[in-house]
C-alpha cells in the first residue's frame, strides 16, 4: 500500500500514467485485431525507395513525428514557468523561419531550385536567427512593457505567417537538394528529427541540471517582485525564456521544412502552438507559472503524438482525429485537476479512517 | 449633470473610434473611385462581419472575467456544417435547425463552463479541447463542402435586404440605376446583440458581477458573489452568442466546410483587444469590441480595394495595429501606476 502511495505521489506519475494508458489502448487494439499484442513496440528495418535501410515501426513513428512538438515544448515550458503565460506565436514563427531559410536558399521569387543560392548553413542560421529575433520581440513586450503574454504573442501569431508568405512571394518554395532533406529524413538508420530533438532535450536538461538557470526561472515565475528584490533581474530572465522559445521554434521550423523539402508557409506549424501548450499542461505543469518539470512536458509532447498515431492506426481520418484527441485531453486534464485530486484524497482518507476504527 | 470622467480606458475607446474614422476617411480619399465613399461599402463591412460581431461580443464577456475562449471558430464551423447537412441531406427545416444549434451552443457552453469554473481547468486548455472537438466533429458530420440551396426560408433570410429609409446614402450607379443602400437581417441581429450585451454589462447584476470576478476573484468572493456560477454562466453566454454568430456567418457564406472560420477565435480576440479589453479581466467595453471588428473589416476591405496587395498584408496591418494598441495600453497602465505612487 505504501509503495503505491509513493508512486502516485511522484511528480511525474500522472504524465507517465497517461502515456502508459495510451500505449495500453494500442495493445488492446492489437489483441482485438489479432495482431501480436506488442506490435506497437515492434521496431523493424525497412529498405526505402532510395535503397537505405531504416528503422520502422509505430514507436519510431511517434518519436519521429513528435520531434517538433517536443522541441517546442522545451521553450514553451520555460516561457510558461517564467511569465505565467503562453507563447501562441511559435507555430507562425516556425513557418517564418522555414520561409526565410528556403527563400535564402532558393532566391526571392524562385519557387523550385535544385541547387543552393547560398550555402546551406547560411540559410539555416538565418532562419533560426530570425526566429530568435521574434522571440526577443515577444520577450521585450512581456518583460519590459508588462503586456499579457498571450496578447503580446498574438501580434506575431498574426504577422509571422503573413511575413513568411511575403518572403516566399505567396508561393510554395521547393528546395530539391538532397542535403537539405537531411534534417527531415534519415541519419543512418535513425530518423534525423529524433536526433535533433534528443540533442535539444539533452542540452536543455544539462543546462538546467548544472546551472542555476532553472531555479532562477522558477523563482521569477512564483513571485516576480520577490525574485527582483532577492537580486534577480526578472525582466532579463523572462526575455531570455522567450528568446529560447524563439530558438526552439526556429529549429522546429527548419526540421518541419526539411521534412517536406519546401516552405509551405500556409501549413508549416499550423496549430503547433496548441500542441506545444497542451504538452506543457499534460506534463503536469501549471499554466499559472512557477515550478516546472521539463521531463513532464517532453513526455506530454510524445503522448500527444502517440494519441495521434494511435488514432491513425485505428483508421480515423486526420480531419476527424481531433474529436477523439479532445476527449482524451479532457479525460487526462480532469484526472489532473485539483478538485478531482482532492476528492480522491478524501475518499482514501475516509477508507483509512474506517480501517482505523475497525 | 454628472461630468463624464475621461480615464485611461475611455481614452482607449476614444482612440479606437478616432482611428476607425481616420482609417475609413483615408480609404475614402485614396479609393474614392472604387466606391469607398458610398454608404453601401460601410454597410458591406457590417454585413461581412455580422457573425464576427456576435462572436466577439461573447469573447469580450469571457475576457472580462479574465478567461479566454478559443473554441469559437470551430464552433462556428460546426454550426455551419450542421445547418448545411441538416438542410441538404436530411431535409430538416431551417427553423428547427437554428433552435437545435442554439441548444448545442448552450450544452457546449455548459460543459466548457463546468470544466473551467468547477473543475478549475485552465480556460485555455478547456476551450482548446472544445476547439479540437468541434473542428473534428465538423469532419465527422461531413468532409465535403455542402452548399445550402434548397431551403426556401433560409435562402430568403440570406437574400433579404433591409433598405435604409429616407434615401440616405442613395446613389445612381454607372448604368444610371438608383441604388438604395441596404443591410442584411444578420446585421440587425448583430447590432441587437451588441445593444443587449451593452445593457446587460452595464445595468444587470450578472453583468456587474462579470466585471467584479474579472477585477479580483478574491474580493468578488468576499463580496458574496458566486464566482464559479458567474464564470460558468459567462462561458454559456459566450457559446450561445457564438451559435448566433455561427448562424449569421452561415447566412453569409451559405455553405458548410471543414476549414470554415479558421482563426476566427483570434480575430475575435484581437478585435476585443483593439477595442480596449484587457486579457487580465475586469477592464473592457462592448462598444470598443464593435469598433475593433469594424477596424479589422475596414483593413481587409482596404487591402481588397487595392487589388495588387496579397491578402496577407491584412494580417500584417492588423498585427501592427495590435502592437500600437498594446503599447498604448501599456503606457496608460504606467501612468496610472505613477499616479497611485
Amino acid at each position: 500500500m505504501n509503495s503505491i502511495k509513493k508512486i502516485t505521489k511522484m511528480k511525474l506519475f500522472l504524465p507517465i500514467f497517461s502515456m502508459i494508458l495510451v500505449m495500453l489502448l494500442n495493445v488492446i487494439y492489437d489483441i482485438a485485431c489479432g495482431n501480436p499484442p506488442l506490435s506497437f513496440f515492434q521496431i523493424a528495418t525497412q529498405v526505402t525507395s532510395s535503397g537505405n535501410t531504416v528503422l520502422f515501426g509505430r514507436l519510431i513513428d511517434v518519436l519521429n513525428r513528435g520531434s517538433e512538438v517536443a522541441i517546442l515544448a522545451i521553450g514553451m515550458t520555460l516561457v510558461v514557468s517564467a511569465s505565467a503565460g503562453t507563447d501562441i506565436s511559435v507555430g507562425s514563427v516556425m513557418s517564418l523561419a522555414g520561409g526565410m531559410c528556403c527563400m535564402l536558399l532558393a532566391g526571392y521569387g524562385v519557387t523550385n531550385v535544385s541547387e543552393y543560392k547560398v550555402p546551406l548553413v547560411v540559410g539555416i542560421l538565418a532562419g533560426v536567427a530570425l526566429a530568435v529575433v521574434c522571440g526577443i520581440f515577444n520577450g521585450f513586450l512581456v518583460a519590459y512593457l508588462h503586456i499579457q503574454p498571450m496578447v503580446a504573442t498574438l501580434i506575431l501569431w498574426s504577422a509571422g505567417r503573413a511575413v513568411g508568405l511575403l518572403l516566399c512571394n505567396s508561393a510554395i518554395v521547393y528546395v530539391r537538394v538532397p542535403s537539405f532533406q537531411f534534417l527531415g529524413s534519415y541519419c543512418g538508420m535513425i530518423p534525423t528529427p529524433i536526433l535533433v530533438a534528443a540533442l535539444c532535450i539533452l542540452v536543455a536538461a544539462l543546462v538546467l541540471k548544472f546551472t542555476a538557470v532553472g531555479t532562477f526561472i522558477q523563482a521569477v515565475g512564483i513571485n516576480r517582485k520577490a525574485a527582483r528584490i532577492s537580486g534577480f533581474n526578472s525582466s532579463k530572465i523572462i526575455l531570455m525564456c522567450y528568446a529560447i522559445c524563439g530558438l526552439c521554434a526556429g529549429i522546429a521550423g527548419i526540421v518541419a521544412t526539411s521534412r517536406i523539402y519546401s516552405a509551405d508557409t500556409n501549413n508549416i506549424g499550423l496549430n503547433m502552438e496548441l500542441d506545444a501548450i497542451l504538452a506543457v499542461a499534460l506534463g503536469g505543469n501549471s499554466l499559472g507559472g512557477g515550478k516546472f518539470s521539463l521531463a513532464g512536458s517532453i513526455i506530454g509532447a510524445y503522448t500527444i503524438q502517440a494519441i495521434t498515431t494511435t488514432l491513425y492506426a485505428l483508421k480515423v481520418s486526420s480531419a476527424q482525429a481531433p474529436v477523439y484527441k479532445a476527449i482524451v485531453v479532457i479525460l487526462i486534464v480532469v484526472i489532473q485537476s485539483q478538485p478531482v485530486k482532492d476528492y480522491f484524497k478524501k475518499l482514501s482518507s475516509k477508507k483509512a479512517a474506517v480501517k482505523g476504527a475497525n | 449633470m454628472k461630468k463624464l470622467k475621461i480615464g485611461g480606458n475611455n481614452i482607449l475607446l476614444l482612440i479606437t473610434i478616432v482611428l476607425f474614422i481616420a482609417m475609413y476617411a483615408m480609404g475614402c480619399i485614396v479609393y474614392a473611385d472604387k466606391g469607398f465613399t458610398h454608404l453601401q461599402t460601410f454597410l458591406n463591412v457590417l454585413i461581412n462581419n455580422a457573425g464576427l460581431i456576435c462572436v466577439a461580443a461573447g469573447t469580450t464577456c469571457v475576457m472580462l472575467t479574465g478567461g479566454i475562449d478559443i473554441s469559437v471558430g470551430s464552433l462556428v464551423a460546426m454550426d455551419c456544417m450542421i445547418l448545411a447537412v441538416g438542410i441538404e441531406h436530411k431535409g430538416m427545416s431551417s427553423i428547427t435547425l437554428m433552435i437545435l444549434i442554439l441548444l448545442i451552443g448552450l450544452v457546449f457552453g455548459c460543459v466548457q463552463g463546468f470544466l473551467i469554473a468547477y473543475l478549475k481547468i485552465q480556460p485555455f486548455i478547456a476551450t482548446m479541447a472544445g476547439m479540437f472537438f468541434a473542428r473534428g466533429m465538423t469532419a465527422v458530420i461531413e468532409t465535403d463542402q455542402v452548399s445550402i440551396t434548397s431551403d426556401k426560408i433560409f435562402v430568403a433570410i440570406s437574400n433579404a435586404k433591409a433598405k435604409i429609409p429616407f434615401g440616405i446614402g442613395a446613389y445612381t450607379n454607372k448604368k444610371g440605376v438608383l441604388q438604395i443602400p441596404y443591410v442584411r437581417p444578420t446585421v440587425i441581429v448583430a447590432l441587437l446583440v451588441v445593444v443587449v450585451i451593452y445593457l446587460m454589462l452595464k445595468y444587470t447584476k450578472f453583468g456587474r458581477s462579470i466585471y467584479a470576478v474579472g477585477g479580483n476573484q478574491t474580493s468578488a468572493t468576499l463580496m458574496g458573489l458566486n464566482v464559479a456560477k458567474t464564470t460558468m454562466m459567462t462561458y454559456v453566454l459566450a457559446s450561445v452568442l457564438c451559435s448566433i454568430g455561427g448562424i449569421c456567418y452561415c447566412l453569409n457564406t451559405m455553405c458548410g466546410t471543414t476549414t470554415q472560420a479558421l482563426g476566427f477565435e483570434m480575430d475575435a480576440i484581437s478585435s476585443a483587444v483593439i477595442g480596449g479589453t484587457l486579457l487580465t479581466g475586469g477592464v473592457g467595453n462592448i462598444v470598443g469590441t464593435l469598433f475593433g471588428v469594424l477596424i479589422n473589416g475596414t483593413i481587409s476591405t482596404l487591402v481588397k480595394s487595392n487589388g495588387k496587395l496579397i491578402s496577407s498584408w491584412a494580417n500584417i496591418i492588423t498585427a501592427i495595429l495590435l502592437c500600437f494598441f498594446i503599447l498604448l495600453q501599456a503606457i496608460f497602465a504606467k501612468i496610472r501606476e505613477n499616479k497611485k505612487a
